[in-house]
């Protein structure tokens, strides 16, 4: 009796010293089960394509066959033997460069405007953001509209004002339409880089700003010689999502042009889009979209190096 | 050489009046200080004369001309900020040449102009460096240096001590007058801290809720207060004020003292003080008390000096007086200063 009553109460005493762990007090295992379901769904619905992307542009496999062969670089090395291909290329740069020189120019004096103190400010606010928060198919009709080579209000404003002798073709003649392209895409990008350059431009203590008005500079040295190079770092990054958002974009040129007038808007995501998913050839389709992945892998560890670089107080 | 003056200058800021109606006037080469807590304008005051803040209405004089509508860089003055706003992105020679560049000074004369005003600060050595690189005391001494190449007439300076450490900020306070008396630039000079008031100004305006409450030597504010803010604003621990019928009666900690240390002397009169408590800070003993014969409501505070040593047991009245000229008096409505009168 006396025996089981002492082990009992070791039992008792165990118990309260060392008290049992729930599986919810567990915190790797909260942190595994709470971070399951980002992790399916990057895997599912990135890495998963992005590897049978890379598997694909190393193969022969189109849509008509089931055959699979792995031809290595061969895919790639069609491509530049392709002229559409060539032509892409090029366009893709000319596209991101101008569009973004656009874009950094424009969401600059942009935020300039957001941070000013004005009467009215939030409806200036609320049109500046309209852009980014508009529907793509909704812009995208009103574009279409827009630059209609019959209805184009802008043909009729210039016809009207008789700098126009009749309509220009907007999306139907090969400059036109890349300059198209280029407003259209730096239209939906402005407001974000605008956003992202606002909070670098609200970050520079008012005291610098006034020591800078005090020691006798005006609007434009203000500007490049104090508020620019303190935001350096922010437009870099402005500037590598407006990159990434542009070389990967296809919705503009798809809804506007289809890559026409004869390819000269097309660009590489258009193109792998149009080869790869409506022509069924997936070899090269993938090819195309990868092509450009290791140059913006690049641009982009330049950019955030650049960012961390600037020294900023 | 110039003078600052405003007249009756106002500033609103939607509902809220930071300044209401100040009148001032510098004399040439003064050492003038803007005094108060924090809220009661003294930095907008500043920033008006400067030209970075449009006065509601009032007018701004810089030697004898109205600055009223003209930006600050026509102004002829140098700006010294609480944060130093040093540039930081350019080196040390950079930040110094910078208003010379702005005024369109040729690379020659901007180096023989900042290497001077280096030299004169002692940073001569740094001026391959940026402002990230230096302490508190060296930046300090570069934004001095920025400013004084553009030879203003006026220095303007907010509280460009309070980011340094207690122990640093003795030496620049030095350091500072030190260089302002040398140059004989006239000062305008903003602070919270009543001791960099006192022992830098040659006049000091004390401001509370927009409005200058006194405008005097450090002499005149501390030994005749124009009023109760002033009086309990400037001295630590401030000036004892106790209530009687119809009037407030003052006397300054230090004023009062154990009867026993003067004797019997007609010119002093004579309290009774009940310590309930005694602080020994080392140098001063601090007394905590009240006067039960004139206000038994209010606290009342003694220091001495370590150097009287004069033994006070607390919880028991002890006989102590204050010199009759010690003794301030303000009225109870208004709590401006009225002459002596008989307690």
């Amino acid at each position: 009796m006396s025996t089981q009553d002492a082990s009992s109460a070791e039992g008792i005493v165990a118990r309260m010293v060392r008290p049992r762990r729930h599986l919810l007090d567990d915190e790797r295992f909260l942190a595994r089960i709470g971070l399951m379901p980002a992790f399916i769904y990057i895997a599912a619905l990135v890495g998963f394509p992005f590897v049978m992307a890379i598997l694909y542009s190393l193969s022969d496999a189109t849509i008509g066959s089931t055959s699979f062969d792995f031809v290595g670089l061969e895919t790639f090395r069609q491509l530049f033997r392709d002229p559409v291909f060539m032509q892409s290329l090029q366009n893709t740069f000319v596209f991101t460069f101008v569009a973004n020189i656009l874009v950094v120019v424009l969401a600059k004096a942009l935020a300039m405007v957001l941070v000013a103190d004005f009467k009215g400010k939030w409806f200036v606010r609320f049109l500046v953001l309209l852009p980014w928060t508009t529907p793509v198919s909704l812009a995208a009709i009103t574009w279409l509209w827009t630059l209609d080579s019959i209805f184009s209000p802008i043909d009729w404003v210039l016809r009207n004002l008789g700098l126009i002798e009749s309509n220009m073709y907007w999306l139907g003649s090969p400059g036109l339409a890349m300059t198209s392209i280029i407003a259209v895409h730096t239209w939906r990008i402005v407001p974000l880089a605008a956003v992202i350059i606002m909070a670098g431009l609200v970050a520079i203590p008012t005291e610098i700003i006034d020591a800078a008005e005090v020691d006798g500079a005006r609007f434009w040295r203000k500007l490049f010689e104090i508020t620019i190079p303190l935001m350096a770092p922010i437009i870099a990054v402005a500037v590598l999502f407006g990159v990434i958002l542009t070389i990967t974009d296809m919705s503009v040129v798809y809804v506007l042009t289809r890559g026409g007038p004869t390819n000269s808007t097309q660009v590489l995501s258009s193109w792998a889009f149009f080869k790869g998913i409506s022509g069924g050839n997936l070899a090269h389709g993938a090819a195309t979209a990868l092509f450009l992945l290791p140059i913006m892998i690049a641009v982009a560890a330049l950019i955030l190096r650049m960012a961390k670089r600037r020294e900023v107080l | 050489m110039a003078t600052v003056e405003v007249r009756d200058l106002r500033k609103h800021f939607d509902d809220t009046v930071a300044v209401d109606g100040i009148d001032l006037a510098s004399t040439e080469g003064e050492f003038l200080v803007l005094l108060g807590p924090s809220g009661c304008g003294k930095t907008t005051l500043l920033r008006m004369i400067a030209g970075l803040e449009t006065p509601t209405s009032g007018e701004i004089y810089i030697a004898d001309e109205l600055m009223n509508g003209l930006p600050p860089r026509a102004r002829k003055i140098a700006m010294v900020f609480q944060s130093y706003a040093l540039y930081p992105h350019m080196t040390v020679f950079r930040n110094i040449a910078f208003p010379l560049k702005a005024e369109g000074l040729d690379p020659e004369q901007r180096r023989d102009k900042v290497e001077w005003a280096a030299r004169l600060l002692d940073i001569d050595r740094h001026l391959d460096r940026r402002p990230r690189h230096l302490s508190g005391g060296e930046r300090q001494r570069v934004a001095l240096a920025r400013a004084l190449v553009r030879e203003p007439s006026i220095f303007l300076l907010d509280e460009p001590l309070s980011n340094l450490d207690a122990k640093l900020r003795a030496a620049a306070r030095d350091d500072l007058l030190e260089f302002q008396n040398r140059m004989g630039i006239t000062t305008v000079y903003v602070t919270h801290d009543q001791v960099e008031a006192m022992g830098m100004g040659d006049r000091i305006a004390v401001m509370e809720h927009g409005r200058i409450r006194q405008f005097g030597t450090p002499d005149e504010i501390y030994h005749h207060p124009a009023d109760t803010f002033v009086a309990t604003f400037i001295g630590s621990p401030p000036m004892n004020l106790l209530h009687r019928s119809d009037h407030l009666v003052g006397f300054r900690p230090e004023s009062f003292l154990p009867e026993a240390l003067n004797g019997h002397d007609p010119t002093r009169t004579s309290f009774a003080f009940q310590v309930n408590r005694v602080e020994n800070l080392g140098s001063d003993r601090y007394l905590y008390g009240t006067v039960p014969g004139l206000d038994e409501q209010t606290k009342v505070i003694s220091r001495l000096p370590s150097t009287v040593s004069i033994p006070i047991e607390p919880q028991r009245e002890h006989q102590f007086t204050v010199a009759e000229d010690d003794l301030k008096f303000f009225d109870k409505e208004t709590g401006s200063s009225i002459p002596s009168r008989p307690l």
